[in-house]
Order: C-alpha cells, then structure tokens, then sequence
C-alpha cells in the first residue's frame, strides 16, 4: 500500500527535514506551519507518504514556479477558468462578508487564502464526481457552474433559493452539480461520504467521492471512523483535508501533535499525499492522480492540502483576538493562491495589467448585480414551513398548514406579508 | 335448515369418540374449550424468526435494501436476527462492521442519500447514542433542510428498553428521545405480526424510520395468521391495533407492556372490569384517533411503558388527550404506568420494581376507576 521513493520525482531535497517541513523549507510557527523561504522550486516533486515519516515529517508536493514554466501543462482556457472562478470567489465574498457587517444576511463565511484548493481539486474531478463538504468549499461548485444568483438567493434564503429558506447562509447544496446539501456539524460528512462511495462502487460506475474537511474537523471520531471503513469497505473516495493553520482560534499546535493528517492515513490503508494547497497545479496533479487510482483500483486517497485561512472563521469571529496581523499579511502577500496564479499567467502571456483591470470592473459588476435582485426578491411562501419534513406531509402537518392558511386569511394585515411570496 | 345440517356434520356420530379432522376441529376445539378463534392455518412464529423473514423477504424483493451492523453477517446477528442471512445473500447484502456506531451509521445515511435503502442495526439502541448526531442531525433532519432534494431512506434497528440484568447502560428506553424529533417515524412493535409487518413496512418506507424492538419478546412465539406469513404483508406505520375491547378503561401501551395489560386485563375481567388494550405500535406519527374514540368509549385512561416517566410516551399522550375532544369524556385524570426515575439497577429484586409489573397497572386501573 504504502510505496517508498516517488514516481514523478526530478528533485529531492537533501535538506534534513523536520515535523511539519515542506520540501522547500518551513520553520514551525506557532500555528502548526509556515513556508518562509522565497519560492525558488525548480521541479515538480511529487511524493508519497511512507510508513516511516517520523522525524523526516511528510513532504510537500510543489507543482509550479514562477519561471520557467512547469508542468503541468494544462490548457490556456482551463487556467483561465481556474484564475476566473477563484477571483470571483473572492469577489463574492468581500461584497457578501460586508452585507453581513451592514445587517442584511445574518451570517456568513469567507474562503479567503483557500480558493486554490477548491478550484485546484475541483478542476481534477469529473461532473458527476460526489461531492461532500464542510463549509469553506464554495469554489468547488462555483467552479461546476453554479451562478451568482444562487449563490446569493441561499445566503438571502429569499424565493429563488432551491433550498427554500430553511438553512443558514453558505449551506449549499445542488442535486443537479452533485454536492451534497452542507450539514453544520463538524465531520460528520466523513462516514457519509464513505457510505456513498460504497453505494458507488456497487452501482460500478466511473464515479469518485470526494470529502472536503478542515485539520481541526479531522480532530472528531467520526474522521476516524470514516477513515477507516474506507479502508475497509474499499470505496473509490478522495478526502481532501483543508489544513489551514487554524479552527477558529485553535492553532494545529494544539490540535494535534502528530504529523498532521497526512501522516495518519497509511495508520488506516489509506494512500496519502501532502500538499502545498496554495499551489493549484500541485492540488489539481494530486487530486487527478488520487481519484484515478480510487475509481480504477478502489483505493482511498488522503490529500492533506496546506494552506491558511486568511480571513476570520466566520462573521461571529475576531481572528486579530489570537493571532498578529504580521501574520496574516505574510500569507495575504506573499503566499496567496490567486497572485501566484496570476504570475505564473503573466510570465506565459496569458493575462496582463489591462486584463485584470477589465475581469476586475465587470466580475464587480456581475457579484453586485445579483447582490441587489437577490436583496430585492421575496421571501418564499410561508406554507413551506411545513414541508420536506417527510418525503410526504402527513396529517398533522396538513391540518398545522390549513390553520394557518385561515388564520392569515383573517389577520394577513397585520404581517409583512408583501415580503413573502404569495 | 342448511345450517342446521352443517353443524351436524361437524358433529361426532353418537356414541362415538371420534377425532376432529381439519378445519372440523379447529371449530370445534374453539365452541367446546372456548379458545379464541383462529385461523386454520395460523402457525406458532416468534419475533426473531418473525424480523428473520421479514428482512430475508425484503432483501431478495429490493436489491438496494442491504443489512449492516456489529456481528450481523457472520455470527448471524448478536441476537440471531440475522440468522442465515449472510450465507445466502452474501458480503455485498449483509455488511460486518467495525466498532463505531458513530462510523456505520454515517456510512448508512451516506448510503441512503446516494440511493440504496439500508437497514443499519444497533446492538442496543443504548449504544445509538453514540451515533445519536447521524440518526437525528443527518437522517431526520436531511429530507427538510436540504428542501426535498436529498431523501434518506433508512432503517435503524435493534432491541430497546429494559432486559434482564444488564443493568444501566443497556436498558434504557429510547421512545420519547427519538419520537420526540419531526423527521423520524418510530415504531415499536409488540408480537411477531408487529415486528414482520412494520419492519416491512419501514424498509419500504422512504423516510427514516426507528424500529424500537424489545430483547425479551425476540424468543416469545405469538399466533401469526395465514394473511401475516405473506410476502405482502405490511403492517401501516402509524396505526395502533385494538388487542383487547373493553368498556371500562383505556390501557394505552407499547412494545413488552402490552403483553402485561393483557395479563392484567384478563385478571380484572374476572373482577367484572372490562379494560380496552391498544398496541399503539407506532410512536411517532402517533394514532391518537384511536385512543380518543377509546376514551371516549370508556372515559378512563391508564398508559403503560417501560420508559421513565418524564418526558415520555405516557405524558404525551396525557397531553393530546386533554387538547382533543376526548378530554370531555374523561370521567377521572389519566394516570401513567411507567418505568421507575432510575437508572436502571442490577440486582434482581431492584430490576423487577423498576419496570411496570401486572400488579402496578392493576393498581392504576383501580385507583382511576375509583375502586
């Protein structure tokens, strides 16, 4: 299960590595991680966990450089779509981050410093592939397609919203692009995911499962548990670990003592890879290769991303109460999946000042327009309180709809019925 | 004249000792020892073999339905539910699992919402608590929060309430803590009938269902008629069954209890009291018709359960009572028989007064009846 040595290696560093070491050199930080030296790779390196990480630590894939160009040689469109969708990502969330602070969602949560892992993993899987998140995965179906409006009708839980209102906002959920409805409690996606892939492999179609969960979620029993039926059960399933330096104000320090989540996938059978989850080429390479291998031999992957959550847990959080702005700042400018993307457009030609300049006015443009409809639009109808609690309203429920549709009848004057779709 | 002639038939020559043939005899066993009429074909089946067949008929009609548990596959099943399931439907249909509640049951409602119909069961439902956040925040939650889109088909299975010295932690009662959550059906099945029919039912129920069973009742055999030994046979989720008709008091119970009102009811019968006994086998969409057109019948109302007596299926149904039409009719206040407001102890003579006996629900009938 576990194979030493590398398949695509050029390079391995020779440096002594420690706990928590990327190939490139990472000082331990008081938050579990940080890559501070410049970014000089000059090769891909793609490594697989060994039984033995020990004091040698797991080490980091890299995908790309600044220059010269690197492999993976992906097309012009895909990396535009890859850069598009990932910055209107940060778009949406700055204009919907700022709707909360004015009182008009009550809650919401940004990706900021994570895109690259949704649209990196996201870009590696096929339509159809499963999908199970957590919360900070909305690239992932932006990436699939799913427009602005939407988006926006959720958090707004107004009359468009095909969840009908019934959830907090950034609860997605799309049948039709295969991502499965949010659910808040930490991990418990995991064994579901599990549970699906198992129903996949029975069904013996050319579909994967892939399960999305932060460092600290993996902390829970149901992460182990999930872990390992995989193993067990044998389920063509991907779980992509977001390590993003914290769970709210918890500091992977103190979440864990091991070597991260990696190193705890081959305890299981399953195959594990760390990765530099601000790099998308690094985090497309190992999704595409991990759910190859979990469709074609029904093998389960363990991709551990690292990555930083640069904005605050959610809007009920003030991440400058635990830690510095030095350090935010750090990732925001230095270590950010979008600008190295950007670079590495611009040094082969494929994006320029005016290009940016132009994508930036109008994805705006297209987030504030669908901002102000979805604020104007109605609530929906207040009869669907009572649906979906079963797959059919049984009487009691019928007879609770029925009463209040009488008494609204009577006294609707005295509700702000004009909000709510009739 | 013709019937006349038909009961001739039926008749023993005079003089002669001969004995019944067939359906002959069933009739005339029942008009000569007054035995309860049954049919003729009616067979002896206890509540393990009754959920055997149950599950052995609903994994061979639905290919999606498929069994998983601790020890369900190759030990056939820690209380032989199971029995002969794995061997003949194999790895793929009857799933071992490892230790984790917490894991099996995720791996269910994952396997749900992608469009199988599992059936995951409990060794007891005491150690569903460890899995309680999949059962309530996944499975019964899912179907509403997801708008329709996502349907969990699902049973969760297992013996619930008090055995026999396990003490604490494996005789808790889970009918008020699940039937409490919109969502979820509950059921809780009495004699093999209730147990085949409704776990029939429940499989081929799109919602999740709870299926409360009881470990004392698996070995006790009951009468299952011709109809119930069908393929077919479903027992509706949500309709409590009349045991027993009576006149003078309402005995409102589930699971093992209903066996103890019938015990007590045939004891008080001989006292002149009449009690009505409802199985209410279904807890949550509970049959509150059938108890008010009781009550009304009979204007007292005695609920037996094994469950404790806060919060349980005894005072929920006391509340529904006094906010329907039945409250007029009430000639006296409601009284539960329940568990006692204990853990559950080991010792025998404990165990024995921390569960409703036949003598507690004589004693409630007669202080209700005022006699």
């Amino acid at each position: 299960m576990q194979q030493s040595g590398t398949r695509y290696t050029k390079h391995v560093p020779s440096t002594r590595m420690t706990p928590q070491t990327c190939a490139v050199g990472v000082s331990k930080t008081h938050h579990g991680w940080t890559c501070n030296a410049p970014r000089t790779r000059e090769q891909t390196v793609l490594c697989h966990v060994s039984g033995g990480g020990g004091a040698r630590g797991t080490p980091c894939l890299l995908g790309s450089t600044p220059t010269p160009p690197a492999p993976p040689q992906l097309p012009k469109e895909l990396v535009l779509k890859l850069y598009k969708t990932m910055t209107l990502l940060n778009t949406m969330d700055r204009i919907l981050y700022e709707s909360q602070r004015q009182g008009r969602i009550s809650f919401y949560m940004t990706n900021y410093g994570e895109e690259g892992t949704h649209v990196g993993s996201a870009a590696a899987l096929d339509d159809t592939d499963l999908v199970f998140g957590q919360y900070r995965e909305a690239g992932v179906l932006m990436y699939r397609g799913y427009p602005l409006d939407l988006f926006m009708a959720q958090c707004y839980g107004n009359v468009s919203d095909p969840g009908k209102g019934r959830q907090m906002p950034v609860h997605y959920g799309c049948r039709d692009r295969h991502f499965v409805t949010i659910s808040s409690p930490l991990a418990t996606q995991i064994p579901q995911a599990v549970g699906a892939a198992y129903a996949i492999k029975r069904a013996d179609a050319n579909r994967a499962v892939i399960c999305y969960f932060g460092e600290g979620a993996a902390s829970e029993g149901d992460a182990h548990a999930g872990f390992n039926f995989a193993a067990t059960l044998e389920c063509p399933i991907v779980f992509f670990c977001r390590n993003n330096g914290y769970a709210i104000s918890t500091p992977t320090s103190e979440q864990y003592r091991g070597d991260g989540i990696a190193a705890r996938g081959p305890g299981y059978g399953l195959m594990s890879i760390r990765v530099d989850g601000n790099d998308v080429f690094a985090v497309y390479n190992a999704t595409k290769e991990a759910r190859r291998r979990a469709v074609a031999e029904n093998q389960p992957f363990l991709i551990e991303a690292m990555t930083y959550r640069i904005g605050h847990h959610s809007t009920s959080d003030d991440s400058s109460a635990y830690r510095s702005v030095d350090e935010v700042n750090y990732w925001d400018k230095q270590d950010h999946p979008i600008s190295r993307l950007r670079h590495y457009m611009l040094n082969r030609g494929w994006w320029d000042e005016e290009e940016e300049k132009g994508w930036r006015k109008s994805s705006r443009k297209m987030v504030m327009e669908a901002f102000e409809q979805a604020e104007r639009k109605l609530k929906p109808n207040p009869q669907l309180l009572f649906s979906d609690v079963y797959r059919e309203m049984p009487p009691h429920l019928r007879r609770q709809r029925a009463a209040l549709e009488r008494h609204l009848q009577h006294y609707g004057e005295h509700y702000p019925l004009e909000h709510f779709e009739k | 004249m013709a019937a006349a002639a038909a009961a001739l038939r039926y008749l023993a020559p005079l003089g002669a000792r001969l004995p019944p043939q067939g359906r002959a005899a069933g009739r005339l066993l029942q008009q000569r020892r007054g035995l309860r009429l049954s049919a003729p074909a009616a067979i002896q089946v206890t509540v393990r073999d009754a959920l055997n067949q149950a599950l052995d008929e609903e994994l061979e009609r639905d290919e999606r339905v498929f069994l998983l548990g601790e020890e369900v596959a190759q030990y056939d099943g820690a209380y032989k539910i199971s029995r002969g399931l794995w061997k003949k439907y194999g790895d793929k249909r009857v799933m071992d699992t490892p230790i984790s509640e917490m894991g099996f049951t995720g791996i269910a409602v994952g396997a749900a919402m992608a469009g199988l119909r599992p059936v995951c069961e409990f060794m007891t439902f005491n150690f569903s608590m460890q899995a309680i956040d999949q059962v309530i925040n996944s499975a019964a939650k899912t179907c509403y929060m997801s708008a329709g889109a996502i349907a969990v088909p699902i049973v969760f299975r297992g013996p619930n309430g008090a055995s026999a010295g396990v003490a604490a932690q494996h005789s808790q009662c889970f009918a008020a803590w699940y039937g409490h959550c919109p969502g979820l059906k509950v059921v809780s099945p009495w004699s093999s009938e209730d147990a085949k029919g409704l776990l029939k039912a429940s499989i081929r129920d799109d919602n999740p269902v709870v299926m409360l069973e009881n470990e004392l009742l698996y070995g006790v055999p009951f009468e299952m008629s011709e109809q119930a030994q069908s393929k077919d046979f479903v027992v509706p989720i949500g309709k409590a069954k009349i045991e027993r008709e009576g006149t003078h008091v309402t005995l409102v119970s589930h699971s093992r209890p209903v066996g103890h009102c019938l015990e007590a009811a045939a004891i008080l019968a001989k006292e002149g009291v009449e009690c009505e006994v409802i199985n209410l086998r279904t807890i949550r969409p509970m049959d509150i018709e059938t108890v008010e057109a009781s009550v009304v019948k009979t204007n007292h109302l005695v609920t037996v359960e094994g469950g404790w007596p806060q919060f349980g299926v005894g005072a929920e149904i006391c509340a529904r009572i006094m906010e329907g039409s039945a409250f007029n009719y009430l000639d006296a206040p409601a009284v539960r028989v329940t568990g006692a407001d204990v853990p559950m102890p080991y010792a025998k003579i404990l165990e024995d007064n921390c569960i409703p006996q036949v003598k507690d629900i004589i004693f409630a009938v007669k202080k209700t009846l005022n006699i």
